[in-house]
């Protein structure tokens, strides 16, 4: 479960966040729609750790513990993950290389046993597959000439290797066509799970028809204005956002 | 604001004093007398109990040394050297010319034992898989030891101390001695053929493949000795050969001297693969002590056909200057350079290469990659030049550079100079930071700050790395790692 309790976040002299309230419980799936510029990116970096941020209040609680003191690969070990809007590049090192360092990583920091190449081939064909990601691709340098679907569903795949406790997927659909967004969609899914929890950040409607939020939160203005169930995006879909930014920013 | 702040503390912080291979020997050494004159030279000499050609030789180096200055125009910056203050010849007491093995100072051994290089060809042979190295180990000034020379002089490859070159095979070390890298060509050089202790010789017979790896390891041991090693390689038509050397050296507050001169011959068809892991103490982290290396590296594409290839990866030295260099005279010949330099705490790097295409058709490909981290200066130098005659020549050159942290430079410096309209030149070059968006990519998946720049920079420099022969690509992708530790921000 993670809770974010009145969360103030800066960049710089700018106010960002200004008492952000969100819970998402285990086996949830919550969404969080807004308009453009009002901090949705700023939430799930601050959740995950990124340098840069001021927190000058507030607490990230992920099964209690707060977790806005740790490095960001600490929290990746404890089991949060990001799904980027941007999946960056790393050119020169091999997919395959690129995954199975972070898997060991985290069970590393875990301190569980590393896997062994034939274990994690294993894990990762299968992984592969129900992605539809030829095993070639992992020999490529790391989103390097990838297709921006092809990006999506590596961070996708990476998420079900790395199996978290706490997904957040920042506008997993930008970019990506009705097949793509599909596939992606059925990846999420099947990592659904009791045990598990989502955060889905979008603009719009459509990824909401893939990926059925349990609960609907709309963000303005660094913070959560209203919160429901998945009727309240389709209202959305009708009105717009015009209610919740007030004066015309 | 914070990311950058914590960046600069970070970079503050770096520790370069964690180098692994500072440990001294005590052993008792012979020295010559501190300074230079002629009659050092002509002590290095008799030392060496060499012919009367070589003594000369010596002294005509040392005359037109006199004459000459230091280079300036590189990007490094040193106090100046006081050439009589330096000891130019070191020998570790007890060997002179060890027979076996078990005449070389147990001493000794330790150290390469610590070092990792196995002298002890049964030990080398039990590893059932291991590939087989023949290693030549200098210490200070005087070789001690080369291994699997019977195997090797059964298919005629000579691989032996230049010193016992001199003596074994006077005519070869006399046609080639000088002959690609003249007496007069630099200071430094000329210095080296002045006072040139020891080094290695490699000669491969005509039509042969070098059955397996030749290495040579140097280690400079003693306070205020410089060390001038001379390496000779010569391959013969249509052989082929693999060559690598590693250096290393204590931590000491002063600085040490190192100019070495390498020359390779490749004849008709022949092949010259020459691969360098320098890890010289580079200073400590206020840039106090590391080694001076002043080398020249040259490779004489003598024959038609002939290929010679310079690999080098750089983690070491305070400062360096050195230009691994082809020439290519004949005709359909190729040079290759393919360098990865990495700077860290206050370490200066001055190097790159030539290529001087003289022959037709001759091709050229130059793959840098240049990693500054700290308050490092990082400078590529390279010139690629087409002589008249050099119809239809071709170089493609990359130089790529990444900057770690905001108090380091990277620089290039190309020259391009063409005399055939024929002549086909690319130049590529890019300078990047590793962006704090790959970073933060890579902890997000769990990765600490110094595993995921240890992963994009082993990406950076992966080209470079594969032309390494395999067991030492290993080595230097850990160099890489330890010499950035502690460089992230």
């Amino acid at each position: 479960m993670i809770e974010i309790k009145n969360l103030h976040v800066s960049i710089g002299e700018r106010k960002i966040l200004d008492g952000l309230n969100l819970t998402v419980k285990d086996g949830e799936v919550a969404a969080i729609m807004g308009p453009n510029g009002t901090g949705k990116s700023t939430l799930s970096y601050v959740i995950s750790g990124r340098d840069g941020y001021d927190v000058t209040e507030g607490e990230v609680l992920l099964d209690g513990e707060n977790i806005l003191g740790l490095e960001p690969h600490e929290r990746a070990a404890k089991g949060v993950f990001l799904a980027f809007q941007y999946p960056v590049e790393i050119p020169g090192v091999a997919t395959m290389t690129f995954l199975k360092a972070a898997v060991n990583a985290q069970r590393r920091s875990r301190g569980e046993e590393e896997l062994q190449t034939p274990d994690f081939m294993k894990l990762i064909r299968e992984a592969s597959t129900k992605l539809g990601i030829n095993m070639d691709m992992l020999k490529r340098a790391l989103n390097v000439g990838f297709s921006g679907g092809e990006k999506k569903r590596m961070d996708i795949l990476q998420m079900s290797l790395l199996q978290p406790k706490f997904g957040i997927l920042d506008e997993t659909d930008s970019g990506l066509d009705i097949d793509a967004l599909r596939i992606v969609s059925e990846g999420v899914n099947a990592l659904r799970s009791p045990n598990r929890s989502f955060l889905v950040i979008t603009h719009y409607q459509r990824l909401l028809d893939y990926i059925k939020p349990d609960t609907v939160h709309v963000m303005a203005k660094g913070k959560i204005q209203k919160t429901g169930g998945p009727e309240l995006a389709l209202e959305l879909e009708k009105s717009g956002y015009r209610d919740y930014v007030g004066e015309a920013a | 604001m914070a990311a950058r702040q914590e960046t600069v503390a970070r970079v503050e912080e770096i520790d370069v004093d964690a180098y692994k291979y500072g440990f001294t020997t005590d052993i008792e050494s012979e020295k010559a007398p501190k300074g230079l004159s002629e009659d050092i030279v002509r002590f290095i000499s008799a030392k060496k109990n060499e012919p009367e050609w070589l003594t000369e030789w010596r002294l005509e180096a040392y005359r037109r040394w006199l004459t000459m200055e230091e280079p300036k125009w590189a990007r490094v910056d040193y106090p100046a050297i006081d050439y009589q203050d330096l000891y130019y010849y070191s020998a570790p007491k007890s060997t002179p010319g060890p027979k076996s093995l078990d005449e070389v100072d147990p001493e000794l051994l330790r150290t390469y034992e610590k070092l990792g290089i196995p002298l002890r060809e049964q030990e080398a042979l039990a590893g059932v898989e291991q590939r087989k190295v023949a290693v030549d180990a200098v210490f200070d000034s005087v070789s001690v030891a080369t291994t699997f020379r019977e195997e090797l002089s059964k298919v005629g490859v000579i691989f032996c101390p230049i010193s016992e070159a001199v003596r074994e095979h006077p005519e070869l070390v006399r046609k080639y001695l000088g002959s690609v890298v003249p007496v007069t060509d630099n200071f430094y050089a000329t210095l080296n053929s002045a006072v040139f202790s020891d080094g290695s010789f490699v000669y491969i017979p005509p039509g042969v493949r070098c059955p397996m790896e030749l290495s040579t390891y140097f280690r400079i041991n003693e306070k205020n000795t410089g060390q001038f090693e001379r390496t000779l390689i010569i391959a013969d038509a249509g052989s082929y050969v693999s060559y690598l050397e590693g250096c290393t050296a204590p931590k000491r507050d002063e600085n040490q001297l190192h100019a070495a001169v390498v020359e390779l011959v490749a004849l008709d068809d022949a092949e010259i693969k020459y691969s360098t892991v320098q890890n010289w103490y580079p200073g400590d982290s206020e840039g106090k002590g590391g080694i001076y290396n002043f080398v020249t590296k040259r490779g004489d594409c003598r024959g038609k056909n002939s290929h010679i290839s310079w690999t080098q990866v750089e983690t070491g030295s305070a400062v360096t200057w050195k230009y691994p260099s082809c020439i290519l005279r004949g005709d359909n010949s190729q040079g290759e350079f393919y360098s990865i330099a990495v700077s860290n705490g206050y370490q200066q790097v001055d190097s790159g290469t030539k290529m001087i295409h003289l022959g037709k058709n001759t091709k050229s490909r130059i793959i840098s990659k240049g990693i500054s981290a700290g308050h490092s200066q990082n400078t590529y130098r390279g010139q690629v030049s087409a002589h008249r005659k050099a119809e239809g020549a071709r170089n493609f050159t990359n130089c790529d550079s990444l900057l770690i942290g905001d108090k380091c430079g990277a620089h290039t410096v190309p020259y391009l100079e063409s005399k055939n309209a024929s002549a086909v030149f690319e130049h590529e070059a890019t300078t990047s930071k590793i962006s704090e968006d790959q970073l933060f990519y890579c902890m997000q998946r769990g990765l600490s700050e110094e595993e995921a720049t240890a992963l994009i920079v082993n990406g950076f420099v992966r080209d470079v790395l594969q032309k390494l022969p395999m067991e030492f690509a290993v080595e230097a992708q850990k160099l890489i790692a330890v010499s950035l530790e502690g460089s992230v921000g």
